[in-house]
């Protein structure tokens, strides 16, 4: 059973993560400052709320500046991944620097409904041992008004409208813009590969 | 690309799923995380909880059934009922819901919709609206429709309400026609065809579902997100595979 360090970053819903981790068999243990992730073999980032707030708290319980130095496997979900980014667009903050570009709002249209929610498929880009058996036209839920650009970072989309990042991972560090607690087959697919993940 | 919603609404009492005329002669359906399993089994697409007896009772949703049901299901789930602040709200978030809706109080402080956005983001904060067409043709919103006794009609203009609703901070919008609520003769199709231009955020249709054609019109002549249902599904009248096979016949896009 592998322990995983929840960052508890000010978002009210880290419960259903934590649930869904026990259900692929890891200990989930919520951490609020940055002293808790010492002896976690992994660590998860999730979020639901704003960048700047979030941004704020991570810099006030120390995460903004252990996280970059940190030496473990990182998985940011939603929020929490487009943390992982130079800045945001939303509240116009710098964010935590791990992966380059720049998060922006999504663009509505006529008929294009922002935020972006429900299930959408997903387009595999790259290949990677995180996204293993999560092929292209795989459904997965998104929830979210910002978005990540498609870079060399990227490993699978997602188009609404204009198409961006879906699962992106560089080094140990990996984030999912939909939600894998909620993304039934898909998500619990990539929460097993993010726990078995041994980033070289 | 994004597919349509099929969501089946389940009314809680006392921990339990019940079905019949709000209020009045409930059926009990069964246990609460027994039916989330069997609709996330069935392809239900999100589940919506609606606990009944929580604004009546004046207290807030009860919070063991939501971690319940988080810990078991792995599609997202609304929880509605009796949440009149940000800590109401969080606390049932915390508990492992995906969104939380809030109608009457919000219809009595506009304000609260702005606070749920601020403190927890704009895509988990749901706006229910009941509405009925008033004998002068116009659309108008209905309050504390949990309980027919206690309805009341603040006089808004449902159109009005949804756009302030969104200027306010919602994310999605649940319109519920009422006149068209348990007749299952069809979403109202014309009233959601006002709405959706005016609302730029994701529509759920509700009330009037009794066949699968009544889907469909609502994905392809009104343009709604999602379809919200509850006495079709439960009853057996409509199963959601052959729903959505159905739909994908209409070339509706839909999640397996």
């Amino acid at each position: 059973m592998t322990d995983v360090a929840v960052i508890d970053a000010g978002g009210a819903n880290f419960g259903s993560v934590c649930y869904a981790l026990e259900r692929h068999g890891a200990r989930p243990r919520i951490v609020r400052d940055a002293d808790g992730l010492a002896d976690a073999p992994r660590v998860l980032l999730p979020g639901v709320g704003a960048a700047g707030p979030a941004m704020t708290l991570l810099r006030e319980r120390g995460f903004a500046e252990v996280l970059p130095a940190l030496r473990k496997p990182l998985l940011g979900i939603c929020l929490g991944m487009q943390l992982l980014f130079d800045s945001s667009e939303e509240g116009d903050v710098a964010c935590l620097g791990l992966l380059p570009g720049r998060v922006r709002k999504l663009v509505g249209g006529p008929a294009l409904r922002v935020p972006h929610i429900g299930w959408n498929t997903l387009e595999q880009v790259a290949a990677s041992p995180l996204a293993e058996g999560i092929g292209s036209g795989e459904h997965a839920y998104f929830v979210h008004g910002y978005a990540a650009p498609v870079t060399g970072d990227c490993v699978a989309a997602c188009t609404h409208g204009q198409r961006f990042a879906a699962v992106v991972a560089r080094g140990r560090i990996a984030g999912a813009q939909f939600h894998p607690e909620r993304s039934s087959v898909s998500g619990a697919r990539l929460l097993r590969n993010f726990l078995q993940w041994k980033p070289s | 690309m994004l597919s349509r919603r099929i969501i089946p609404c389940l009314d809680v009492r006392d921990g339990r799923v019940v079905k019949g005329m709000r209020f009045r002669d409930h059926v009990d359906m069964g246990n609460i995380e027994e039916l989330a399993l069997r609709y996330r089994d069935a392809g239900a697409d999100e589940l919506v909880f609606y606990d009944i007896t929580a604004s009546p009772e004046g207290r807030s949703v009860a919070r063991d059934w939501v971690e319940r049901v988080a810990r078991l299901i792995d599609i997202p789930f609304c929880v509605a009922g009796g949440i009149r602040s940000v800590e109401d709200a969080r606390a049932v978030l915390r508990a492992g819901a995906d969104k939380i809706s809030i109608n009457t109080p919000a219809l009595e402080r506009p304000a609260l919709v702005s606070e749920l956005a601020d403190a927890l983001g704009v895509q988990c904060v749901v706006v229910g609206i009941d509405s009925v067409r008033d004998d002068d043709g116009q659309w108008r919103v209905r309050s504390h429709t949990g309980n027919a006794n206690a309805m009341r009609a603040p006089g808004r203009r449902t159109l009005d309400w949804l756009v302030e609703a969104q200027r306010l901070g919602a994310g999605e919008i649940v319109l519920n026609c009422m006149g068209s609520d348990g007749v299952r003769g069809g979403y109202d199709l014309e009233q959601l065809q006002a709405v959706r231009p005016l609302c730029a955020v994701p529509l759920v249709a509700s009330g009037g579902a009794g066949a699968m054609a009544h889907f469909a019109d609502a994905f392809i002549e009104a343009d709604v997100d999602a379809a919200l249902a509850a006495g079709v599904f439960h009853s057996g009248a409509i199963a959601i595979p052959q729903l959505k096979q159905y739909l994908r016949g209409q070339a509706i896009e839909v999640r397996p």
